[in-house]
């Protein structure tokens, strides 16, 4: 019988209680020494053929028949008030099915909001209007037959500008508004006790997602259902949403998500393009389509906020002693902010702290969580600060940071960490880098005289823990074949296979007759796929899942071969008791038709405990240093995230997440115009990402891989974010070691560069 | 010959199969595979060449075919992803990419694909800076791309 039980799980940062249903018992973590067949094993990607091939059906090739296309007439101001539409030239335009507006659109609730298309735009891409029409290019040419009466407003969409006394109010209450607060000792009286103190102050650009399949949703309303393919990392959520603004019964809504072209947390939910997609569809009872272009994607999908962050840190016989942490974020208008102090509050055991995380309303796009949003952001600043602070008091880098990283207990909430192995991660990267060659100052000379050579490293810490609520099924077809039902989502990071892995090892069958179904509201619930937490919080689902499965089909096994269960094993799809062997298929094919059926759900953490996950990045670059380009020539990534289940999608995980991180540090910046509030580089042309050719010379990536034994039935953490955190900071802090030159802006391109070694006099 | 205006018929021969397509002046040969001819393996990410997802053969050279007309291409041979594997049996650097888990959400692979192919069959043993140049044009937002330049290696050397 599924029972109620509290559960405490945190979530990107944030700890949250919640009430879960689970049924009978966890299944204990695997006994050491275990000899697993499939969990721990490389193994290629159970849907590569489909991904090779170009069959794998993403959002945007799903093409139903009758299906109409939908374009979005967008704000070209930062904002105004929508006085009047005037739509009769665009109703006459031949192939226009529908159009869409605040003054006749039915009311869709959505993100706290009454309606989907407000009367006061509020950044340059706000949706005025939405076009449904036979084909694209009629729907893009109905948007220029649109007649809007705009009246301009005064608008502010550069961080520093909003915080100051000279910006529009966009709130009631202003355009900064505390968000979260941490304090223990005394920070202040630290401070002032301190020998040596650093008091400076960093940035970071916003950054954009640049998922290379945009948001999109194609809606079908049959009359009585409504199905919504979508490219979302959790269509559980895009589910809520519609319900919300569409006041649909869950039974009646249907959202799928098969394959998946990137989201990196910008697709958690329900976006104003499902609804509209899903309105047009039910006023029009045809398949609709709206798949945002690349520029609407950049200006109105989501981004990494922009921050200032305020960073004092004192040291005193050789430890730190104080930090003071205060930061803004420019949220667009967003709700709620990433809090760029969480690993300021949790990373080391330093005893006087206070942190203070600010939301900045402007008249810019919206965040939207970002691979650790907040925290990459904040350890880049944490983490340079740290140097600045060793420079200062003549100590090795790493060594400082030892004395504070051993700690077994959460200095923020006080619990103890189910496990930690940060010392050794920093041990693993040190020799890895060759950390004894690090010259305290100056570096040394690069491949040129003019180019430096120096290492610097940066700490990580995220949760990663997962937990409730997370539920699979696993179902045996008569002959012997398996599939694996849950409705959690591949976004990527190869899902699908450790979770057919999971299943294969734990009910005794060989993975490739495991099939593995997602991405469909009518699977049994799955979590979003971010936070880290996919591997934990479905992994030990669809393990308890198989086992239930495998006694089930012990047992039916006992009854054809009349032996006792006790003597019956699984192995690789045969049964095999006492000198015989018998395969899966042939006991099933003696029983009529039959289908079992095996259950499991995800078990609640342990809530004196406190799970997250560490690392460490180890980064040596060359400077030029009459250019101020800097080359990454080697990251070593090194990580303790419990068990590794597939160890090939886990190294391929860091070495993505070191190349994103390479994208925030060196190169990827938003340009948001303050005159116009218009975004200048919406493309993949002007917005920098990573190419093949900024690949660094070589990326080592290691994990401490030891199974977390109080986290959960498998050992196992998540690793999406991590490997994003501290890469941007260790480059920073190698690119001081090589140059004496403190960049204090991410990303740290060439003008930024140049700048810092004018002032450090260090250019040559 | 002198066309249009308007929407014009077009002969091409997609994946060694000739087809006639009607297509607009200013129909794309990304939007004709996907649309008219429903081969959706080629992906549509900036439709403005700048990302390379787009990526096709017409006469065995790498193309954006989101920066090619449609009515440029009568007569030319047009190689997609979903016409590489011959048999059955995939190409190798089909192969190469499962081997060497050489993407991770994989919308881009089809055009990292289309960009090898074209190399492997001028270059038969590519070292990693070929493969490099020939990604070049070809981003990954999941960062796969060491695995990508191993797996331009690799399938050379199956060849």
């Amino acid at each position: 019988m599924p029972r109620v039980v509290k559960s405490r799980e945190e979530f990107e940062g944030e700890i949250f209680e919640s009430l879960v249903l689970v049924e009978g018992k966890d299944l204990p973590l695997h006994a050491t020494g275990t000899e697993f067949t499939e969990i721990s094993k490389s193994r290629r990607r159970v849907d590569g053929m489909q991904r090779v091939t170009g069959r794998a059906r993403y959002t945007q090739d799903v093409y139903p028949p009758g299906m109409l296309y939908v374009r979005v007439l967008r704000s070209p101001y930062p904002r105004a008030r929508v006085r009047r539409i005037d739509t009769k030239k665009a109703e006459k335009l031949p192939g226009v099915r529908d159009i869409l507006h605040r003054f006749n659109a039915a009311k869709a609730a959505f993100r706290g909001e009454e309606t989907v298309f407000r009367e006061e735009v509020r950044f340059v891409g706000d949706e005025v209007a939405a076009v449904a029409a036979d084909d694209e290019q009629t729907a893009v040419e109905a948007l220029r037959l649109i007649e809007v009466d705009y009246e301009l407003l005064p608008h502010v969409v550069d961080l520093e500008e909003a915080i100051g006394d000279m910006a529009p109010r966009l709130e009631t209450d202003g355009n900064v508004a505390e968000a979260a607060t941490h304090k223990r000792g005394d920070a202040k009286r630290a401070l002032k006790e301190a020998d040596f103190v650093v008091d400076v102050t960093y940035r970071t650009s916003t950054q954009i997602h640049n998922s290379l399949e945009t948001h999109g949703a194609v809606a079908t309303w049959d009359g009585e259902q409504l199905t919504v393919y979508e490219s979302t990392q959790h269509t559980f959520a895009v589910r809520q949403g519609l319900r919300t603004a569409l006041k649909l019964p869950f039974s009646k809504i249907r959202v799928l998500c098969d394959y998946m072209g990137g989201g990196f947390g910008s697709k958690g939910g329900v976006g104003k393009h499902s609804i509209i997609a899903s309105l047009f569809s039910m006023r029009l009872g045809r398949p609709v389509r709206y798949v945002l272009t690349r520029e609407e994607e950049n200006i109105a999908a989501g981004n990494r906020s922009a921050t200032l962050q305020q960073m004092r840190i004192g040291g005193k016989g050789g430890r730190i002693t104080g930090l003071e942490h205060i930061s803004w974020a420019n949220v667009g208008q967003g709700k709620w902010v990433a809090n760029p102090t969480g690993p300021t509050n949790t990373l080391y055991d330093i005893a006087n702290l206070s942190s203070k995380s600010y939301k900045v309303v402007t008249n810019a796009g919206s965040l939207a969580a970002f691979r650790a949003p907040g925290y990459v952001e904040g350890t880049f600043a944490l983490e340079s600060a740290i140097d600045e602070l060793a420079e200062k008091m003549g100590v090795d880098p790493l060594v400082l940071r030892r004395k504070h990283a051993a700690s077994p207990k959460d200095p923020m909430v006080g619990k103890r960490y189910s496990d930690k192995h940060l010392i050794e991660c920093y041990r693993i990267g040190a020799a890895e880098i060759g950390w004894t060659r690090r010259r305290k100052s100056g570096g040394i000379r690069g491949s040129a005289p003019h180019r430096r050579r120096g290492i610097g490293m940066a700490t990580q810490i995220w949760g990663g823990g997962g937990g409730p609520p997370a539920y699979a099924t696993v179902h045996v077809n008569p002959d012997g074949t398996v599939v694996l039902t849950t409705g959690t989502q591949d976004i990527g990071t190869g899902t699908r296979t450790i979770l057919a892995q999971i299943c294969a090892d734990e009910l005794g069958v060989e993975l490739e007759d495991v099939q593995v179904r997602l991405g469909d509201t009518d699977n049994p619930y799955g979590p979003i796929s971010a936070g880290s937490l996919t591997t934990a919080s479905v992994g030990p689902a669809v393990r308890i899942a198989a086992r239930d499965a495998k006694e089930q089909l012990l047992g039916a096994a006992a009854g054809v071969l009349e032996t006792p269960k006790a003597e019956l094993r699984l192995e690789g799809g045969v049964v095999v008791t006492k000198g015989a062997r018998a395969p899966l298929s042939e006991i099933l094919g003696k029983v009529d038709n039959n289908t079992v059926i095996g259950k499991g759900g995800r078990h609640p953490n342990n809530p004196e405990l406190s799970l997250r996950t560490f690392g460490a990045h180890f980064a040596e670059v060359e400077v030029d240093v009459r250019t101020g380009e800097i080359t990454v020539e080697h990251i070593v990534a090194v990580h303790d995230i419990g068990r590794i289940i597939n160890p090939t999608t886990a190294r391929s995980q860091v070495e993505g997440g070191v190349l994103q991180a390479l994208g925030f540090a060196l190169t990827e910046e938003r340009f948001l115009d303050r005159a116009t509030g218009r975004v200048m580089n919406a493309n993949l042309e002007n917005y920098k990402v990573p190419t093949v050719k900024d690949v660094p010379a070589k990326i080592t990536v290691k994990f401490v891989d030891r199974p977390d034994r109080k986290a959960n039935n498998l050992g196992a953490k998540g690793l999406g974010e991590p490997p994003i955190i501290p890469t941007a900071a260790a480059i920073a802090n190698a690119v001081a070691n090589a140059t004496g030159a403190r960049v204090r802006h991410a990303p740290l391109t060439r003008a930024r560069v140049l700048e810092a070694l004018a002032i450090a006099g260090a250019r040559s | 010959m002198l066309r249009g205006p308007g929407a014009t018929d077009v002969a091409l021969v997609v994946n060694g199969e000739s087809v006639t397509v009607r297509a607009a002046p200013r129909r794309t040969l990304l939007d004709t595979l996907r649309e008219n001819l429903a081969l959706t393996g080629t992906k549509k990410v900036c439709d403005e060449g700048t990302c390379g997802a787009c990526t096709v053969l017409i006469d065995g050279r790498p193309v954006y075919s989101c920066m090619t007309f449609a009515v440029a291409c009568e007569g030319k041979a047009i190689e997609t992803i979903e016409g590489i594997a011959k048999d059955g049996e995939l190409h190798p650097v089909q192969r190469a990419f499962i081997d060497a888990d050489a993407f991770q959400c994989g919308f881009c692979t089809p055009g990292q694909i289309m960009s090898i192919v074209a190399l492997v069959r001028d270059n038969a043993g590519p070292t990693e800076d070929d493969v490099r140049r020939a990604v070049a044009g070809n981003l990954c937002r999941c960062g796969a791309y060491p695995n990508i330049v191993k797996a331009g290696v690799n399938a050379g050397k199956r060849r």
